[in-house]
């Protein structure tokens, strides 16, 4: 046989089932999940009911109905969304002038940036607990939240949109320039249109942080600004372990966010590995 | 139309200083070139005249008036850039009508010009088109054609034939000369081509780390030029440098070389064979460059000096042969050996204009 031969079997018949096999062994808990969503309670710890089982919708019905999952719903979007929005808007604008018009320091400047991210955020509880909640009066708003996700999403937003800008060439802008533009209408003409895969993906990776992130929305919100991820974690604690209502909480609070990245998948790829193919 | 004045024009990027107080006088509607190699200021300079680049010190002036701080858009200058620089996702029409848009231009008028200028770029079939599905030489006359719409005072040209292949690079060399002519407009061009600044130029500027080596029209640096620099960087096959004591000292004397001249430049184009008697310097024939309306040919004088002389045909004779040769005395360059400038004030023309 052919070296030809062979190398073409591995890559039609081999690769595709490997892959497949990987994205199984991922999906399987994520899947299971799911199963358990609609099994009660009592089957969902069964271990002879993995598959096989009487579906009920009971969960989800329990959760709309006495857990009041569309305020927390509600709650995620709108902080999601404003949170996102702020940190392009601002990330777009430093980015913009790190990568057009740095300085002696941009370097520096983008480092500390990153460096805040190494700092444990449980180092920080304490204070910002405090300060939210007795000094500033903003503990469990939908601004405080919107705020700590921009913050906590800003560093790596501004990193990625600086990459992709730092791809543009600079004589580009600087036309731009010669021909009158001001400052906005570089960005909005210019910058934007032809940076405009790398701003989608880092609009749908900041996105998928904010929705997911649990650590300071389960600790700085009661209910007012309570978002999915605090309706999981209220779920787990007080009454033991439903799995069955869990599983469906859980569910209803990825699949968004599953669905969402589903159908995004090329841009975010394309995105993300955007510097290595070109 | 404008005339562009520089004042002892400084730039560096901290402590590192590129361009060292310049002074010149463009004149309304000169084309002028800014030559060098590379790396010696020329795009820096011409950066600071667009806006592109702040000025650390001296003053430029555009129609007599101070642009240190004018915004580059306002300073009614357009350049073309060495790597065109289109707007990859706008069409031709939207790349030259895109400057137009941000001013208060009417859109009639934005046409009107637009395609004027399509028409005279032979482009307009392709003004629907992105700049991706161009070829070199199209983006070029886009990118040309995005600062003729402006209806700038002065043009700025950084290289812009640079990424063009060798035949693309005459004839679009032939459009600029040609657009010149046609408009009239003040242009500053910039190259490392010789031939390119000889060709196109009404006033050369000869650049060497950031400072002006020399100015003059194509024929004065060609017969005149300051130093043994300007002297080499123009002309090619560039001039043969001696030594007085290579010569000998009869045909010397004769040909009234200064005998206190270190350095002496003869062209390759001026250097011609003639008999023992009269050789102002004998060497070896080592290689012969045949090209057809006329032949290189490589001697090595005898302490090893390399010489190339240009002839009309190839000499009889084979390699290792003793050629000898002389040239006319107003052709003979003489150049201090320590400070490399030329040596004879002037020859019989007065070269100041
Ligand atoms: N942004 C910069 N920072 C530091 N040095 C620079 C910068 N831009 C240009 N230079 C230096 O200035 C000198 C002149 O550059 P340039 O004007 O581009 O030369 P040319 O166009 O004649 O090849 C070079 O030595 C270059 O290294
Ligand atoms: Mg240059």
């Amino acid at each position: 046989m052919s070296v030809v031969g062979q190398s073409t079997k591995f890559s039609t018949v081999a690769l595709p089932v490997l892959a497949w096999l990987v994205a199984l062994v991922f999906f399987f808990p994520i899947f299971w999940m799911m199963l358990t969503s609609f099994k009660t309670d009592a089957d969902a710890v069964k271990p002879e009911f993995l598959f096989i089982f009487k579906p009920t919708l009971e969960n989800y019905i329990n959760m709309t109905e006495n857990y009041d999952y569309w305020r927390f719903a509600v709650n995620s979007v709108i902080t999601t969304v404003f949170a996102t929005a702020f940190s392009l808007f601002v990330g777009v604008s430093s980015a913009y002038a790190m990568a057009f018009n740095p300085g002696r320091h941009t370097k520096d400047i983008l480092m500390w940036m990153l460096s805040t991210k190494m700092l444990p955020a449980a180092a920080v509880l304490y204070p910002m607990t405090f300060l939210t909640k007795s000094f500033l009066n903003l503990f469990d708003t939908h601004f405080l939240i919107i705020l700590v996700l921009s913050l906590i999403n800003l560093p790596i937003v501004i990193w990625m949109l600086f990459t992709y800008f730092k791809e543009i060439p600079k004589e580009i802008i600087e036309a731009g320039k010669m021909d009158g533009c001001s400052v906005w209408g570089e960005i909005k003409d210019i910058v934007l249109p032809l940076a405009w895969g790398g701003l989608a993906s880092t609009a749908l990776l900041c996105f998928i942080f904010c929705w997911n992130e649990a650590y300071w929305t389960v600790r700085l919100t009661t209910t007012d600004a309570a978002t999915l991820s605090k309706l999981i974690e209220g779920n787990r604690a007080p009454e033991g372990l439903f799995f069955g209502r869990l599983s469906a909480v859980s569910t209803a609070a990825v699949g968004p966010i599953v669905v969402l990245g589903w159908f995004c998948q090329k841009q975010l790829v394309r995105g993300l590995t955007f510097g290595a193919v070109k | 139309m404008a005339s562009v004045t520089l004042k002892e024009v400084k730039k560096s990027y901290g402590d590192i200083s590129v361009i060292h107080d310049v002074d010149l006088i463009i004149n309304d509607g000169e084309f002028v070139v800014f030559v060098g190699p590379s790396g010696c200021g020329k795009s820096t300079l011409l950066r600071m005249i667009a806006g592109l680049e702040d000025i650390t010190g001296g003053d430029i002036d555009i129609a007599n008036e101070r642009v240190n701080d004018v915004a580059p858009s306002k300073r009614g200058v357009a350049m073309v850039f060495q790597t065109y620089a289109l707007y990859p996702h706008m069409t031709v029409y939207n790349n030259m009508a895109f400057g137009l848009k941000q001013t208060k231009l009417p859109s009639w008028e934005i046409d009107s010009r637009v395609r004027a200028a399509a028409e005279v770029l032979h482009i307009t079939e392709y003004l629907s088109r992105t700049p991706k599905a161009l070829s070199g030489g199209q983006r070029q006359r886009v990118a040309i054609g995005r600062a003729i719409v402006r209806e700038p005072e002065v043009f700025l040209f950084d290289e812009p034939l640079s990424n063009l292949d060798a035949a693309l690079r005459v004839k679009t060399r032939l459009e600029i000369a040609r657009l010149h002519q046609r408009l009239g407009t003040t242009m500053i061009y910039v190259t490392h081509d010789q031939v390119e600044a000889m060709t196109l130029a009404d006033k050369i500027v000869v650049l060497r780390d950031g400072r002006i080596e020399q100015v003059g029209s194509p024929i004065e640096l060609y017969e005149h030029p300051r130093n043994t620099f300007v002297a080499q960087f123009i002309g090619s096959p560039k001039m043969n440098f001696l030594d007085h004591s290579d010569l000998s000292p009869a045909a010397a004397k004769a040909l009234k070389i200064d005998p206190k001249a270190g350095i002496v430049g003869i062209r390759p184009e001026h250097l011609q064979s003639t008999t023992v008697a009269k050789a102002l310097i004998s060497a070896s024939l080592e290689l012969v460059e045949n090209l057809g309306e006329y032949a290189l040919v490589h001697m090595v004088t005898e302490v090893g000096r390399e010489l190339i002389v240009k002839m009309e045909r190839p000499p009889k004779a084979v390699a290792g042969d003793l050629i000898h040769l002389t040239a006319d005395a107003g052709t003979i360059h003489c150049f201090n050996s320590e400070t490399g400038l030329r040596k004879q004030p002037t020859s019989r023309k007065n070269s100041k204009k």
